[in-house]
């Protein structure tokens, strides 16, 4: 009998050290972050951080509209944020915790807060473009010196990607960036909530479908790396994370990005506590040490992507502040444009859409 | 009282594991999308009434289904890559058993751990090891190219290809194992009549050694096709854009589309095709039982 109470008391004093032992967890994109920065944040704070990915804003919606993800921090897109707002997914940001707020950069803070009324509910963590990869020795050997790289034409037109094919493209597996860059290629507002506008777009996929290798939205940072394919439409730190590691392993790749000419989205990713955090008040702690400025340029010094931390500029290496493609200038910012999210109805029209454009049915 | 509890147990398991999921999720697919946590109406609530909340349901989602094609294309496409997949792993399991059947008593053992062996390694990582295998600058390609057998690397990874060699991989020890039994099983003096009786070899073979493994060559096949049916992560990762398989349908649906309502239909109509083939199953299973 002594021997099971004292059991008992352990196993209670086992499970309260569990409870307290402070964690946090974090879910974000893959390939995103300087992983130094993790446990710079564990010896910090003394903190335990547990970090996984996802790529793609539908999964993690899944997670979050599904409650109970067990997650601190998460990093949903812009349109996706807003949409989980209204669904009550995120708690509201306890701003007396986050002195480096401060940090952030008020031209990135005033277009998020089209998603985000006020910024109440999420920081901004990076920010970038969508656009073209090319292996540029590939692309000019198969449709000559003069290939449109930096247009839409390339990814588009039936012509070139039937020539493409051999050597691979992919696509991103998202509805929410494919359908607006395929209405910006016919010419149509990339942000129309218009059901018969979009379903135009099916024609444009159609005729492309055949040429296209996967839909991806994270292979195909090696795949162009390794020279596996020649072209992707993806996201801009992605493809320029390949074109460093094809510089890294020195195998004669070479990959550029592009935004493309007819203009190109623009897109937010967001982070955020959701409502049912596990460990609120250690979630905070992360964002702040996100926004800290070194740690922020750390981040974006490795994954090349903009961030919207004005404090960090000064610490961000040149050929990233430097770089047109990452940080746009005033004449490429003008050629960029933004999506909101579609409503209910539009929504079912948008999956059913992507569905049928990737089955190929 | 003892034996009510040992037949109320494996039935209470049912229950627990097998019917609530599965009444959960037939009640899912008769509701509609929401923007909600979690993402469909209506949620069930005491204070509104079972009648309320039943009134609310509807087989809208079953009748999308049929409207749609890509569903019935999707299922048949699954079953014929289930069956063209357990029609090559019996090709290649059956000669496998025979010889591990064949081979003398000392390499047995380790024939048959050569079988179990990859199961040692996690089967994710077993299928991106394939990925590197398959890709354009994977082993096959390096290896084909060498040997100057082709001259520009072949496109298998992303294919339907990919898939079946895939499958046929992953399941080639559900094949093996059970037809290995039934031929290990084997009295050979039977096979010593039939020759001594003017078979040939060949005939002998067919006429004694295959019908006498027929259960095993039955139990591999049903373990092998139920599985593949409804298969998700070898269409995912080797697969392209091309491969419709159902449950490749049944994520999408979930994940990146959001619509529980209609993956819940989805996988409650993946369930009743299922029945068949298990049902069947369990017959010559018990058949087999009762034989012996």
């Amino acid at each position: 009998m002594r021997l099971h109470t004292l059991t008992m008391a352990s196993l209670l004093a086992l499970t309260s050290a569990m409870a307290s032992a402070d964690e946090v967890r974090v879910y974000n994109w893959s390939d995103y972050i300087d992983e130094s920065l993790l446990e710079k944040f564990e010896q910090e704070t003394g903190i335990d951080l547990i970090y996984d990915v996802f790529d793609s804003n539908e999964v993690l919606e899944t997670k979050m509209l599904a409650g109970g993800s067990g997650y601190d921090v998460v990093v949903p897109s812009g349109t996706f944020l807003q949409r989980q707002i209204s669904a009550g997914a995120f708690q509201k940001l306890d701003m007396s915790k986050l002195p480096n707020i401060e940090n952030m950069w008020d031209v990135v803070a005033k277009r998020t807060e089209q998603y985000d009324p006020g910024n109440e509910y999420s920081i901004n963590y990076m920010w970038g473009t969508t656009g073209i990869g090319v292996n540029v020795g590939k692309v000019a050997e198969i449709l000559g010196e003069d290939a449109p790289m930096g247009s839409l034409e390339l990814i588009f037109d039936p012509a070139n990607m039937e020539k493409l094919a051999e050597c691979g493209v992919h696509f991103l597996d998202a509805p929410t960036e494919m359908i607006p860059a395929a209405l910006k290629y016919i010419g149509e507002d990339p942000d129309s909530q218009d059901p018969d506008t979009i379903a135009k777009t099916e024609e444009v996929f159609a005729a492309v479908r055949p040429y296209v290798q996967k839909f991806h939205n994270s292979e195909y940072i090696n795949a162009l790396a390794n020279g596996d394919i020649c072209v992707a439409f993806g996201w801009s730190g992605d493809i320029l994370q390949a074109r460093d590691r094809a510089a890294e392993a020195d195998n004669g790749v070479e990959i550029a990005y592009n935004a493309p000419s007819e203009g190109a989205l623009m897109w937010f990713d967001q982070m955020a506590i959701p409502v049912d955090a596990p460990n609120p008040e250690a979630a905070h702690t992360f964002l702040n040490f996100i926004m800290d400025a070194q740690n922020m340029a750390a981040a974006s010094n490795y994954v090349y992507y903009a961030n919207g931390n004005k404090a960090s500029q000064e610490f961000l290496e040149g050929d990233v502040i430097g770089d047109p493609a990452i940080y746009p200038d005033e004449a490429t910012l003008e050629n960029l444009y933004t999506t909101t999210p579609y409503g209910a109805k539009v929504q079912r029209v948008v999956t059913r859409l992507w569905t049928k454009v990737k089955s190929g049915t | 009282m003892r034996r009510f509890a040992l037949i109320a147990l494996p039935y209470a398991w049912l229950l627990a594991l097998f019917l609530v999921p599965f009444l959960i999720v037939v009640k899912i697919s008769l509701s509609d999308v929401a923007l909600s946590i979690p993402p469909y109406s209506p949620q069930f609530s005491w204070d509104e009434g079972i009648g309320a909340f039943l009134a609310e349901l509807d087989f809208e989602n079953f009748v999308f289904l049929t409207q749609d094609s890509l569903y019935w294309k999707a299922y048949l496409s699954s079953l014929f890559i289930a069956l063209v997949s357990t029609v090559l792993t019996l090709m290649i399991g059956y000669p496998v058993a025979y010889g591990m059947a064949r081979a003398s008593e000392e390499w047995r053992p380790t024939l048959m751990m050569l079988i179990i062996l990859p199961f040692w390694t996690s089967f994710l990582i077993r299928v991106y090891a394939w990925m590197g295998i398959l890709s354009q600058e994977g082993f096959l390609n390096q290896f084909l190219l060498w040997t100057g057998i082709i001259s520009t690397p072949l496109t298998i990874l992303n294919t339907t290809t990919a898939v079946y060699i895939g499958i046929v991989y992953t399941y080639l020890p559900f094949m093996v194992l059970p037809i290995y039994a039934a031929l290990d099983r084997l009295d050979g003096s039977l096979i010593e009549a039939a020759e001594d009786l003017g078979c040939s070899r060949l005939s002998a073979f067919w006429l004694v050694t295959i019908p006498m493994s027929r259960n095993g060559i039955i139990a591999g096949c049903f373990l092998v096709f139920i599985p593949a049916l409804g298969e998700f992560v070898i269409p995912s990762l080797l697969g392209g854009s091309g491969t419709l398989m159902i449950g490749k349908v049944l994520w999408e649906e979930f994940f990146s589309n959001r619509d529980w309502p209609v993956a819940s239909a989805v996988a409650v109509v993946l369930l009743l095709i299922l029945i068949i083939p298990i049902v069947l199953f369990q017959r010559n299973q018990q058949r087999a039982s009762e034989a012996d």
